[in-house]
């Protein structure tokens, strides 16, 4: 564990979420608001639970030929004058991102929102090779002026309050900033301006890349991220090899439907789509286009527990609805993919190892799967991968005996009945007012913040012959 | 079918269904050696010990017409997940499938199978409803338990802001997590306390006892009761 976030176990961090003030009211807040919105926007849209349907079914079926569909895509993006190049890992997405920009001389790259970018930890590895990564979505730009990582799928800053940005900005842009939205984005505007200027390379994700027709789509709320794939006169393209979909016509059954889970929206401001670099006789568009193609794990789970991860649309849905991700927010998660998809991502793109606790910070109330516009059984598959983790032995020693000794105390009616007896024999001394407070050892984890009920003077068994 | 949370520390909800069933001229009896549905076993990724417990509880209930369960969390496990579990073996299996047909929670056995939607119980005041996860997501009920607690004379039923998000029980995510936990039942408290009802009523022995044990906690007048409870007229609001 390189990442000294992890060097604090994860009950801690999220204990420590608990306490932050700023987070809870910025985090109550978005979450909140997103939630209002997507509901409002699925209310007033009948056929988008069809929508739904049919867009998982479209991810199911390209997933069975994920290959053929990639090899497509990637002839129809060279036809139209791009170059494609396949990652296997996080470090050869690196180095190929690293080795375009040494050949060619570039010093600053501006980039779009992307999470995949965030998953091989692109920005470290431009800085150490001495170019400038510059954010230029808003929310990527705070965190990056603050030396932190997104905190949300697709709000990275969600965890900071206005004040807070306002702080930020006037330390380090040197002003005085009023703790207004407008006059902030103005700021950050003029700054950035300067930079797409100056800029030889733009990076960007991507939401989508159709196979057919070898477009490059993404879904954005700011002018920036088109900006990104125009300016410059290269344009980077990172994506999950997931992302791929066969036709121009499954896009359009995915774009009615992402915007609205993500912030309720019909469609986003920008859906920009790239074919290709700039062509003869054209005025504008960058003079080449690279698109990588990542795996970093993700064929390894086509076949396997974690398959239906691979159908997220990245669009947080499931993070603001998550009881838990509303509590502790993105950060204390400690990945880059938080909140429930992101523990299942985690898994896939780490390792099960890396997700031993993380894999219980759900109370499987399944509200994700609820919202999850591809529905995918987020609770499910964090119960399969729990049994991962006992079957592999990653769940701790003194965890697996117990739960070995309560299934043989639930295979007997004469133990059940003996525990019962014993509980209520050793409860005595902690009963108080008919409750149970104060309880040592494990108890004590229930008992601080909550009463527990006693075992009864007489269980329901006990009670039955009376009743019979 | 009592499970493990309402025979040990909630007999008087089974009490309650007892005579509320039998009130409602339904014969009942109680095989006594069931224990647990195994769902902590299951949700913990123990798949292999849940499926001995499930195949002893698909046995120990044959020969019942119907199976009826106070908690929408239990009724969920034998429904939704024991199929599943015994697919190795097919006598097992077909038998699950039986057993997952005949069962329901109490509400929905009451609306749907007696199909009976007032109540005559002499509980009287003002209830909110807190909806399950298992009930609510996972076995897709939110109205019968509604529609029962407005078929009482005497009972007002006023909503619940965010009914529908969870207690932050989660099984063994309550002491895995227990901060966390807490703080979403805070959460969950607050909304209850905002509505004036001096009860609380709910349809799962895990939600009542996470729910029940913040409300005596912190010294809240409101109290935490099973519908079976209220249905069978014990206690008031």
């Amino acid at each position: 564990m390189s990442d000294p976030a992890l060097r604090t176990p994860f009950p801690e961090r999220a204990g420590a979420a608990l306490k932050d003030a700023f987070l809870q009211e910025a985090l109550t807040i978005a979450t909140t608001k997103f939630i209002d919105l997507r509901r409002e926007s699925f209310a007033g849209f009948p056929q988008g639970e069809a929508l739904r349907d049919r867009a998982r079914a479209i991810k199911e079926a390209t997933l069975q030929r994920l290959d053929a569909h990639l090899e497509r895509l990637a002839d129809n993006v060279e036809r139209l004058g791009g170059v494609v190049h396949w990652a296997t890992t996080a470090d050869e997405a690196r180095e190929i991102v690293l080795r375009l920009a040494r050949e060619r001389g570039v010093r600053m790259a501006v980039k779009s929102k992307s999470m995949a970018t965030e998953e091989i930890d692109l920005n470290e590895a431009l800085e150490h090779a001495g170019v400038t990564p510059v954010e230029t979505d808003l929310g990527e730009y705070i965190i990056q002026l603050a030396h932190e990582k997104p905190s949300h799928i697709i709000a990275p800053a969600i965890h900071k309050t206005r004040g807070q940005v306002a702080e930020l900005f006037s330390r380090e842009l040197r002003g005085e900033f009023p703790a207004d939205p407008e006059v902030l984005t103005a700021v950050a505007r003029r700054a950035l301006r300067e930079k797409f200027l100056q800029a030889d390379m733009g990076i960007t994700g991507a939401n989508f890349a159709v196979a057919e027709t070898g477009t490059v789509v993404l879904v954005t709320n700011e002018g920036n991220g088109r900006m990104v794939t125009s300016l410059p006169r290269i344009h980077v393209a990172l994506m999950g090899i997931e992302k791929v979909i066969p036709s121009m016509s499954d896009l359009v059954v995915f774009l009615a439907i992402l915007a609205r889970s993500a912030t309720g929206q019909k469609l986003s401001s920008y859906t920009t789509l790239v074919r290709g670099p700039r062509r003869a006789g054209e005025l504008e568009g960058p003079e080449e286009l690279h698109l990588i193609l990542l795996d970093n794990g993700r064929s390894r789970q086509i076949a396997s527990t974690l398959r239906e991860a691979l159908y997220c649309l990245r669009c947080g849905a499931c993070l603001n609805v998550c009881p838990v991700y509303r509590q502790i927010g993105g950060h204390a998660y400690g990945h880059t993919y938080p909140g429930p998809i992101g523990i299942l991502l985690t898994a896939m793109l780490k390792g099960n190892e890396s997700v031993r606790e993380l894999a219980h910070a759900s109370t499987l109330c399944g509200a994700c799967k609820d919202v999850c516009p591809v529905r995918i059984d987020i609770p499910r598959m964090l119960i399969e991968l729990r049994e991962h983790l006992d079957r592999e032995k990653i769940a701790p020693w003194s965890e697996r005996v117990a739960f070995r000794a309560f299934r043989r105390l639930l295979m007997s009616e004469t133990a059940f009945r003996a525990s019962t007896r014993a509980g209520r024999l050793l409860q005595t001394p902690f009963v108080r007012g008919g409750r149970l407070r104060g309880l040592p050892l494990l108890f004590a984890r229930w008992t601080r913040t909550r009463d527990l009920p006693p075992v009864a003077s007489r269980t329901f068994r006990e009670r039955w012959k009376d009743l019979r | 079918m009592i499970t493990c949370l309402g025979d040990v520390f909630f007999p008087e909800v089974g009490v309650a269904m007892v005579r509320l069933l039998r009130g409602l001229g339904v014969e009942l009896d109680f095989p006594e050696a069931q224990t647990c549905c195994g769902m902590p076993l299951f949700n913990s990724g123990y798949h292999h010990d849940a499926a001995e417990v499930a195949a002893r509880t698909v046995k120990l209930f044959e020969r019942a017409e119907h199976v009826v369960v106070p908690s929408g969390s239990c009724a969920w496990m034998v429904k939704a997940e024991y199929p599943g579990l015994l697919k190795h073996d097919p006598a097992l299996r077909a038998a699950a499938e039986s057993l997952a047909r005949r069962t329901r929670e109490l509400s929905q056995f009451i609306v749907e199978v007696l199909g009976i939607t007032r109540i005559e119980s002499s509980f009287a005041g003002k209830v909110t409803y807190h909806d399950s996860c298992h009930l609510l997501r996972g076995l897709g009920e939110s109205s019968s338990p509604r529609v029962l607690l407005r078929g009482v004379p005497g009972v007002e039923l006023v909503e619940l802001p965010g009914a529908d998000q969870c207690c932050g029980f989660g099984g063994s995510f309550s002491v895995r997590l227990p901060e966390v936990s807490s703080a979403i039942l805070d959460k969950k408290l607050a909304n209850v306390e905002s509505t004036g009802a001096r009860c609380l009523v709910a349809c799962d022995a895990g939600c009542l006892m996470q729910m029940g044990g913040g409300l005596t906690r912190r010294g809240s007048r409101v109290k935490a009761v099973h519908l079976a409870q209220v249905l069978a007229g014990e206690g008031d609001a």
